[in-house]
């Protein structure tokens, strides 16, 4: 159905490197990526140069680029770990960001071909999202489907599509208690299908492998809930879980849709979801705490951007979430701090 | 060899309309043949439908109906599959899979066939998770779980009261996308169950569903439809909104996907489109009225859900048509003759 084609130069991968040698992510991804540019950020964490091999359209940033265009507000923000690709959100210029964890690999299809993540990306965010009504057949701009029987017709344009959420072959996002429970437990299963989450229904938005409307949504996607010994796996974090439940909340206000779904990814193995359980547990409790929040903060008629949201959306969680606990607090003032920084940067 | 006995054999009853035949019966068998059928026969009640060999059902006619339902029976619609509503209400099991005769055993991607009741069953006996999404699908499922992030106080999930499955090849399509795209099938297998979230509504459709009888039975009225009403092919629609605000309001789960059915008969797409063409237009109205519908705190059954509903109906649709009107009075009748035929049991 609606399928435009977009220019590539609208689209950047951004890729936050938390390892030091990209050469089998890049060379895996080749076939996918070196259409597009790239934005790589190496975490300010991560001592050394990064091995990238050649023949890519990127820009790289390190620590002393972070520290050169972040400056004073350093202070708030900290761009270590998974964090570091926000870093790199801030730097595009594009409308279409993709981004995958640099772990995670092309899964394969049926017939055993690596499977294009970037160009399903793209279909997702450039065919529109249904979140006021449930479409049984899934999307229904996909080719072989359409709205069924009892869809109302006033609905059947869709809204844009903010952000797309990919899904994982080989190692799912688990958190660390159910992988430490379920060792052997691998995600084999493919579902064909993209859906919208509808509105108002509240997700965990995994950071693997995800891609968004930068105009429509860009200063949403952000840096700001840091557990205190947040670390370099995945099940050592939550960061990603907070800015997913704001960007739903912003889309759910601004009357965009977000999808989940298409396309996968082949997720290695790193890391030791045992270890890391002695260390989740603080995030996974706090947790608990954010979810309601979540679900019940409503955003006022004036906040028509996604950066007015982010400020309201910031003032409430100071105000309900920031007794709670001083993680809550933190976050708030992060979320402010990185809206001036996102303006600022804008600017120039 | 000993083998399991099918799963809630005595619990569970199959609901089958039909005003042709119950050739498609034969597909069945190996899935269908241990449990009890309760055909409902549609249209011209001196034709005699014949039920293939080894079946043990019960068989209602129009003339039935009329007797059972004695003036209450003018709630069952005529001429339109909405009567199969009848067979839930006098249904004495916990469970109920309900069938259109044209739908057949589909195979999946590895070429086995589909047993569909089994599917059912499974989605109907574990939790479902309307509070918050889960992007793995349904985390009960074996190979499958909540992912990272999903709260933890929310994985205990909620008792599952209707389990909608899809369909392969002729797709679920109203009129016009019929007319628009004739030779569309649906091919994909979509490897899913998942539950609709709270607050999101869904086109149910009634070809290939199962659903929880003490649950939610008394809000599974098919409406009125067919023979002598302006609208036709909006009753599975119809319930399905109904269901979902009440779902939402008593805490159940609603879940969608597999199983699929194999759909063999395209209807003929004039014909729909005049049975479907107030329903189109009324959709329009419908929908936000259900989306808004609220339920008071004091309504803490189904029954008392549905009547409350069939107030709202009357008070705000009843401004559209005074079908809407009819629809409250046929609502309330409906719950009368459910209560009638499903006193409560004695403790």
């Amino acid at each position: 159905m609606s399928q435009f084609t977009i220019k590539d130069d609208e689209v950047d991968i951004v890729i936050g490197a938390l390892q030091p040698d990209l050469t089998s992510f890049m060379e895996q991804w080749r076939p996918f990526f070196s259409r597009f540019h790239l934005i790589i950020v190496q975490d300010p964490d991560l001592k050394g140069e990064l091995k990238i091999p050649e023949g890519f359209n990127l820009n790289l940033y390190t620590k002393s680029d972070i520290d050169k265009v972040v400056g004073s507000s350093s202070n708030a923000i900290s761009f270590s770990g998974y964090s570091c690709r926000y870093f790199g959100y801030l730097m595009s210029r594009n409308k279409y960001i993709i981004s995958i964890d640099d772990d995670c690999i092309p899964a394969k299809n049926s017939n055993g071909e690596p499977i294009d993540a970037i160009s399903q990306h793209i279909i997702n965010l450039t065919t529109p999202a249904t979140p006021f009504f449930f479409n049984t057949l899934y999307d229904p701009f996909c080719e072989g489907a359409d709205f069924v029987r009892g869809y109302p017709f006033s609905l059947r344009s869709g809204v844009e599509c903010g952000l797309s959420c990919g899904l994982w072959l080989n190692l799912a996002d688990y958190d660390a208690p159910t992988q430490s429970l379920k060792p052997d437990l691998k995600n084999s299963r493919y579902v064909d299908a993209v859906l919208t989450v509808p509105a108002r229904t509240m997700l965990p938005v995994s950071g693997i492998n995800i891609s968004f409307n930068n105009e429509l949504v860009g200063p949403a996607l952000l840096p700001a809930f840091r557990l205190a010994k947040e670390g370099k796996v995945r099940w050592e974090t939550v960061e990603d879980i907070w800015t997913g439940m704001c960007v739903k909340v912003v889309c759910d206000h601004l009357r965009l849709g977000v999808k989940s779904g298409l396309p996968y990814v082949w997720r290695q193995e790193r890391g030791n979801a045992v270890e890391s359980l002695k260390k989740e547990w603080e995030g996974v409790k706090l947790m608990e705490d954010v979810v309601p929040f979540f679900q019940s903060v409503r955003l006022s008629e004036s906040a028509v951007t996604a950066e007015d949201c982010v400020v309201e959306i910031a003032s409430s969680v100071k105000e309900h979430l920031g007794p709670l606990n001083p993680t809550f607090d933190r976050a708030a003032e992060t979320m402010v701090e990185w809206i001036k920084l996102w303006k600022r940067v804008r600017a120039n | 060899m000993a083998t399991a006995a099918p799963p809630l054999k005595d619990e569970l009853d199959i609901v089958i309309p039909t005003i042709r035949n119950l050739d498609f019966l034969e597909m069945w068998r190996p899935f269908f043949e241990p449990y009890h059928l309760i055909i409902v026969q549609d249209g011209d009640p001196t034709k005699t439908i014949k039920v293939p060999e080894g079946f043990d059902y019960e068989l209602y006619n129009r003339n039935d109906i009329n007797k059972i339902l004695g003036p209450k029976s003018s709630c069952i619609s005529f001429k339109d599959s909405a009567c199969r509503c009848f067979g839930y209400m006098v249904s004495k099991k916990k469970y109920i899979f309900t069938i259109d005769d044209d739908c057949f055993v589909a195979k999946d991607p590895s070429g086995q066939q589909i047993n569909a009741l089994q599917q059912h069953i499974k989605n109907l006996l574990c939790p479902s998770t309307p509070l918050f999404f889960n992007t793995l699908y349904d985390p009960f499922r074996e190979g499958a779980d909540f992912v990272r992030g999903y709260p933890f106080s929310l994985r205990e999930g909620v008792p599952t009261a209707v389990s909608h499955g899809l369909w392969m090849n002729i797709p679920d399509y109203d009129a016009p996308t019929q007319l628009v795209k004739p030779l569309e099938r649906n091919t994909r297998y979509v490897d899913a169950v998942l539950t609709i979230p709270k607050g999101t509504l869904f086109p149910m459709c009634g070809m290939n569903l199962a659903f929880d009888r003490d649950l939610i039975g008394p809000a599974m009225y098919f409406g009125l439809m067919g023979d002598g009403q302006p609208i036709g092919r909006y009753d599975d629609m119809w319930a399905g909104w109904c269901i979902k605000v009440i779902c939402d309001h008593l805490g159940l789960g609603v879940k969608t996907g597999l199983p699929y059915i194999w759909h063999s008969k395209a209807s003929n797409p004039f014909v729909n489109l005049k049975k479907e063409y107030n329903g189109i237009f009324w959709q329009e109205e419908i929908i936000p009225f259900f989306q808004s519908a609220t339920l008071s705190k004091d309504s803490t059954s189904v029954q008392k859900c549905y009547i409350e509903l069939a107030k709202q109906v009357r008070e705000k649709l009843g401004k559209i048509d005074p079908y809407f009107v009819k629809l409250a009075d046929a609502m309330e009748t409906w719950i009368q003759a459910w209560d009638e035929l499903n006193p409560p049991k004695a403790n």
